[in-house]
């Protein structure tokens, strides 16, 4: 049996690099950062064994890198590479130029990667394994078949780019009559927007809630469940809040999200931690899958604290060719957590991004709380990456006492020299829709909207 | 003559998109409100506008490089 390597290197930066070392840390392996010249001072690199510059402070010039992170795990010796997520954790490259460099990646190797990044596959997949995806058709080349693949559908329907992403290309038609115009105007702009004038059109599911289930499997045929998350707070597509259990979830929903997020995870072949995201109609008491991330989450942690399990320590393990050291009976949900993002952003200026040198920074402590943060005291925000820069954690008995420990957390947490999404966490935290567990992904831009 | 400084710290673009021309080329003459380049902070965009109409100078940043608030790009004669 393998063990696990002497060294590893922490392809990241910011919050969720800290969080790595400090797994590293606690299975006694060294820990190797990276950093470009913009973060040369930043706390990662001060808290790792050792540290390599890899390029210039734009993120294509460092961080999106596969060779200059590839090459600082070889040349410090490292066994094992973990990308964290965002910058290149989901692009298929770096598993290839680890797998060629002979390092082991914490995450599935390529083909598994690509596949489940890819949004036609991923839904081919999900079919396979018997897991519903949201009803809709393929690629549609004129308004009378969009109109009868409507009708059989049901209305409200969302008209989609072929070529679409990241939200653009999308039209919401409510009713048989607008169908044909909005076609050919959809198809116009796809046309101008994509050079592609193909669309398809798929049922549209009315004020849903984000629901993901966390999973784990290793290279010895072990898949896991660790429950899920509730993540609808969210601001154009971004969490704010994430919270597990899910609140008000029935029983039989749960057990199915489970089942299916084991069912496709086994169907792709998935290996090390992985996120299988859901919506779910809380009228029709139905849910579809939406696609699976191939990384650790932002808010891995709420699992963490719900279930007892150190989901980096286990990637680190399955990347090491180590089986689970957790079986599906020895999973149990137990409480509530919450994770509340502190982003350096002004949400009195619209959400205005708010870089700079962090003057004085006090993090809430005490029974049921966790801070898993990429700053400090006297260390700057730099303006060239993502804004979050903290993750209050807080975990009760129930949801009630997790809400109160998020309050007094919140309450206690200080920040100055930069702005940040404290106060109006702080404040949804006393907001009926999110208090009583009923948020769906489109309340708090309602709220939001309403309060401006 | 106008110097148009950035509004934020971050990175320059000249371009809206990579596979797009320049917002403006040295020598063109703009309106009053157009955007001559962007600034890019934590992965949001903001224009960068010309105040008031005149004919572009020489780009005091290149394409891509660094700027900190309130730093000269281009001046507007």
């Amino acid at each position: 049996m393998p063990g696990l390597p002497e060294r590893v290197l922490v392809a990241n930066r910011g919050e969720i690099a800290v969080r790595v070392i400090r797994a590293c840390r606690d299975l006694g392996i060294e820990a190797v950062a990276v950093y470009s010249e913009a973060d040369a001072d930043a706390l990662h690199v001060a808290l790792a064994d050792e540290a390599v510059e890899i390029g210039k402070a734009q993120a294509k010039a460092s961080y999106l890198r596969p060779e200059a992170v590839v090459e600082a795990a070889v040349s410090t010796g490292c066994g094992v590479l973990h990308p964290g997520y965002g910058f290149l954790a989901e692009d298929p490259r770096l598993p290839t130029a680890c797998a060629e460099a002979g390092v082991a990646f914490a995450g599935p190797p390529a083909d598994v990667m690509a596949a489940v990044g890819d949004k036609v596959t991923a839904r081919a997949a999900a079919e396979r394994a018997g897991v519903p995806v949201v009803p809709g058709t393929g690629r549609l080349e004129d308004p009378d078949a969009a109109l009868e693949a409507a009708e059989e559908i049901g209305f409200p329907v969302l008209l989609k780019a072929s070529a679409g992403g990241g939200g653009r290309g999308i039209r919401r038609v409510d009713d048989p009559g607008e169908l044909t115009t909005a076609f050919s105007r959809a198809s116009a702009e796809a046309e101008a927007a994509f050079g592609d004038g193909g669309l398809f059109v798929e049922k549209c599911i009315e004020r849903p809630r984000h629901v993901e289930v966390q999973v784990l499997a290793d290279t010895h045929g072990n898949v896991i469940h660790l429950y899920e998350r509730d993540c609808s707070v969210q601001r154009r597509k971004q969490k704010l809040i994430e919270e597990a259990p899910a609140p008000n979830l029935d029983a039989s929903i749960r057990e199915g999200l489970c089942d299916a997020a084991l069912a496709l995870a086994r169907e792709v072949g998935y290996v090390n931690a992985g996120t299988a995201e859901f919506i779910v109609d809380p009228v029709g008491g139905t849910f579809h899958f939406l696609e699976m991330n191939a990384r650790i989450q932002v808010e891995h942690g709420v699992t963490e604290l719900l279930c007892g399990v150190d989901l980096v320590c286990e990637q680190l393990r399955v990347a090491a060719g180590l089986p689970l050291s957790v079986a599906q009976e020895d999973v149990v949900a137990r409480g509530c957590s919450i994770e509340l993002r502190i982003n350096a952003e002004d949400p009195e200026q619209k959400f205005m991004p708010s870089p700079g040198e962090i003057t004085g920074w006090h993090a809430p402590s005490g029974p049921g709380v966790r801070v898993d943060a990429g700053v400090e005291a006297g260390r700057r925000v730099v303006p060239f990456y993502d804004s979050m820069v903290a993750k209050v954690m807080v975990w009760g008995t129930d949801r009630e006492q997790a809400l109160a420990r998020a309050r007094r957390a919140l309450d206690e947490l200080t920040v100055e020299g930069i702005k940040t999404t404290r106060d109006l966490q702080r404040s949804l935290l006393d907001w009926d829709e999110f208090t009583e567990g009923r948020a769906t992904t489109e309340s708090l831009e309602a709220y939001l909207g309403a309060a401006a | 003559m106008a110097e148009i400084r950035s509004p934020i710290p971050g990175i320059f673009y000249r371009r809206p998109s990579p596979d797009e021309d320049e917002f403006v080329q040295e020598g063109d003459a703009v309106e009053a409100g157009a955007v001559i380049g962007l600034v890019e902070v934590m992965k949001q965009f903001h224009d960068v506008v010309a105040e008031e109409a005149g004919t572009v100078g020489s780009f005091q940043v290149d394409n891509e490089g660094m700027v900190d608030a309130g730093q000269p790009i281009v001046t507007i004669d």
